[in-house]
């Protein structure tokens, strides 16, 4: 036995600080990296922050739990670039808090579902899955139909995000229930004025009712975006800093 | 016990041939016996093959970056070449289809095959989503094994509607229209009844007399439907006098359909398929049992 061992083995303090010093240096090689996480987000064109109905359906995703079934990330794998798209990048969940990559593929993936597929599929198979899909596992989510969304309440979770470091401008946060109304109706007054704060958001009257609000709006107006703001045919995907 | 060393307690057990730590309560004593050596052998060399992999592989997160590792790998860099390879491969068969029309297709049948194997398996990726498996349809989806095509069931139709989608977001896509006859109050409620009965007797004829049905179909519904009802394919008007319905063919479903109108939407797949997938899905799409 070494003369450390057994010097360690009976001082329980001095093991103690021995557990500690090791312990730290994993910590800090672990933990200190990521306050300068800027370095590993790829620097691309096209992000921007969710616009407040996108937001809305975000939160009802998350509420729901549809990460426990759906990833939102595309590994950098042949088959998985065959049938979803390009590999997913840092840079695309960058306004996510939490992120929704998720880790359990259920159903397939989604980070690239904006634009697949009707809204009315959606809708559909959201209401009753099997009604489309018979080998379908998924729940139902017709209540989201129901459930109407308060767009004057939602400037706070814009408030919220920005505080944990989403760029939402001043101008965002005062439109943000205005923008809500607008991105359901595409003859709405300040249609111009939201694509320019939202560029590519989808404007449309997602559920078929016009009259309100829904969650159901909310969550398909997310979906229809997810993995659409970048234009991948701009990206250098072999450029020194983006490959790793 | 054969105590040898007094002072701390330690002895050499008889049996084992091992020094004692010197711990000993009420007569149990603890022995000093070494780690096997294999074991050994094994944690040291798992230490050294951490630090040659740390060496060789990106490891270390840094301030700025990361360590690289001297063999430069990368995932991203790999599945990219990956791909490369993979397109290269596909290039002796892909860069043909893209061209060809469908009797070349047909009579080369290493072009053939390859095209069915691609296009079923985008097939179950991208369209039995709507479509069904093997494409045998849904109310609102379109049966693509029958005969009956709304917008033509030709090889250049399907590449065409496959590529631009219907009532897509693209300049070339198919674009028609069905009014909301109700929602939009164009008809009244007993013109939206007396429309729906001739629209049932356009496939199961009566002999009730029906002259407002008539009149009302004359004048709204006969330039896209055609004058007997039979559709047109310019408009991906469905023909009214046969037993297969689109949306359904009971009376609410039809009353529903004049009330709110349709407007059925299939996604311009040309952003995210290539050209030669498009046309070996056409060819999939072609030969699924009413190709024209």
């Amino acid at each position: 036995m070494s003369k450390l061992h057994d010097f360690m083995e009976k001082r329980s303090f001095a093991l103690l600080f021995g557990i500690l010093a090791v312990v730290s240096v994993g910590g800090l090689v672990e933990i200190a990296p990521l306050f300068f996480i800027d370095s590993t987000i790829e620097e691309v064109d096209g992000m921007r922050p969710y616009s407040p109905l996108e937001l809305a359906g975000r939160d009802v995703y998350v509420r729901e739990g549809c990460y426990l079934c759906h990833s939102q990330m595309v590994r950098p794998l042949r088959d998985e670039i065959e049938r979803y798209g390009h590999y997913s990048l840092a840079a695309e969940s960058m306004y996510d808090h939490p992120f929704q990559w998720g880790s359990k593929r259920t159903g397939p993936d989604i980070a690239r579902l904006g634009g697949k597929y009707s809204d009315e599929w959606h809708v559909l198979h959201l209401s009753d899955p099997r009604a489309v899909v018979p080998e379908s596992v998924m729940p139902p989510y017709k209540f989201l139909l129901k459930n109407k969304i308060n767009a004057e309440r939602y400037t706070k979770h814009l408030i919220a995000n920005r505080r944990v470091g989403v760029p939402y401008t001043d101008e965002m946060i005062k439109m943000a229930a205005s923008d809500m109304k607008t991105q359901i109706n595409p003859d709405a007054d300040d249609f111009d004025g939201f694509m320019a704060r939202y560029p590519k958001a989808v404007v449309r009257n997602f559920d078929g009712n016009a009259d309100d609000i829904t969650e159901m709006d909310a969550l398909v107006a997310y979906l229809q975006m997810l993995g659409t703001l970048i234009d991948f045919n701009e990206y250098e995907a072999t450029k020194g800093e983006n490959e790793r | 016990m054969s105590a040898d060393n007094e002072e701390h307690g330690k002895f050499i057990d008889e049996h084992s041939g091992e020094e004692s730590t010197g711990h000993e309560w009420d007569g149990i004593a603890e022995l000093n016996t070494p780690m096997p050596r294999w074991w050994l052998g094994i944690m040291y060399a798992s230490i050294i093959w951490s630090i040659i992999y740390v060496i060789l592989m990106p490891g270390i997160p840094l301030l700025n970056g990361y360590t690289k590792g001297t063999l430069g790998f990368s995932d991203r860099a790999r599945v990219t070449k990956a791909v490369e390879k993979m397109h290269a491969e596909r290039s002796v068969f892909s860069q043909k289809l893209i061209g060809a029309n469908l009797e070349t297709i047909q009579s080369d049948p290493d072009l053939l095959r390859f095209a069915m194997a691609q296009g079923k398996s985008l097939f179950g990726d991208n369209c039995e989503t709507c479509h069904g498996a093997s494409g045998r349809g849904f109310p609102g989806y379109p049966n693509l094994n029958d005969d009956i095509w709304l917008w033509g069931g030709s090889y250049a139709d399907i590449r065409q509607t496959i590529n631009y989608g219907i009532r897509a977001d693209h300049d070339d896509t198919r674009l028609s229209l069905m009014a909301a006859y109700g929602r939009d109050e164009i008809f009244s409620r007993t013109e939206i009844g007396a429309l729906t009965d001739y629209v049932i007797n356009l496939s199961t004829p009566s002999d009730k007399p029906n002259t407002l049905g008539t009149t009302l179909f004359a004048e709204n519904c006969t330039s896209c439907h055609g004058d007997l009802g039979k559709g047109t394919r310019e408009n991906g008007a469905p023909d009214l006098t046969d037993q297969d319905w689109l949306y359904g063919g009971r009376r609410e479903t039809i009353q529903a359909t004049i009330f709110n109108g349709r407007k059925g939407l299939m996604p311009n797949w040309n952003e995210r398929l290539s050209q030669d997938q498009i046309a070996a899905l056409s060819v999939y799409v072609h030969s699924l049992g009413g190709g024209e």
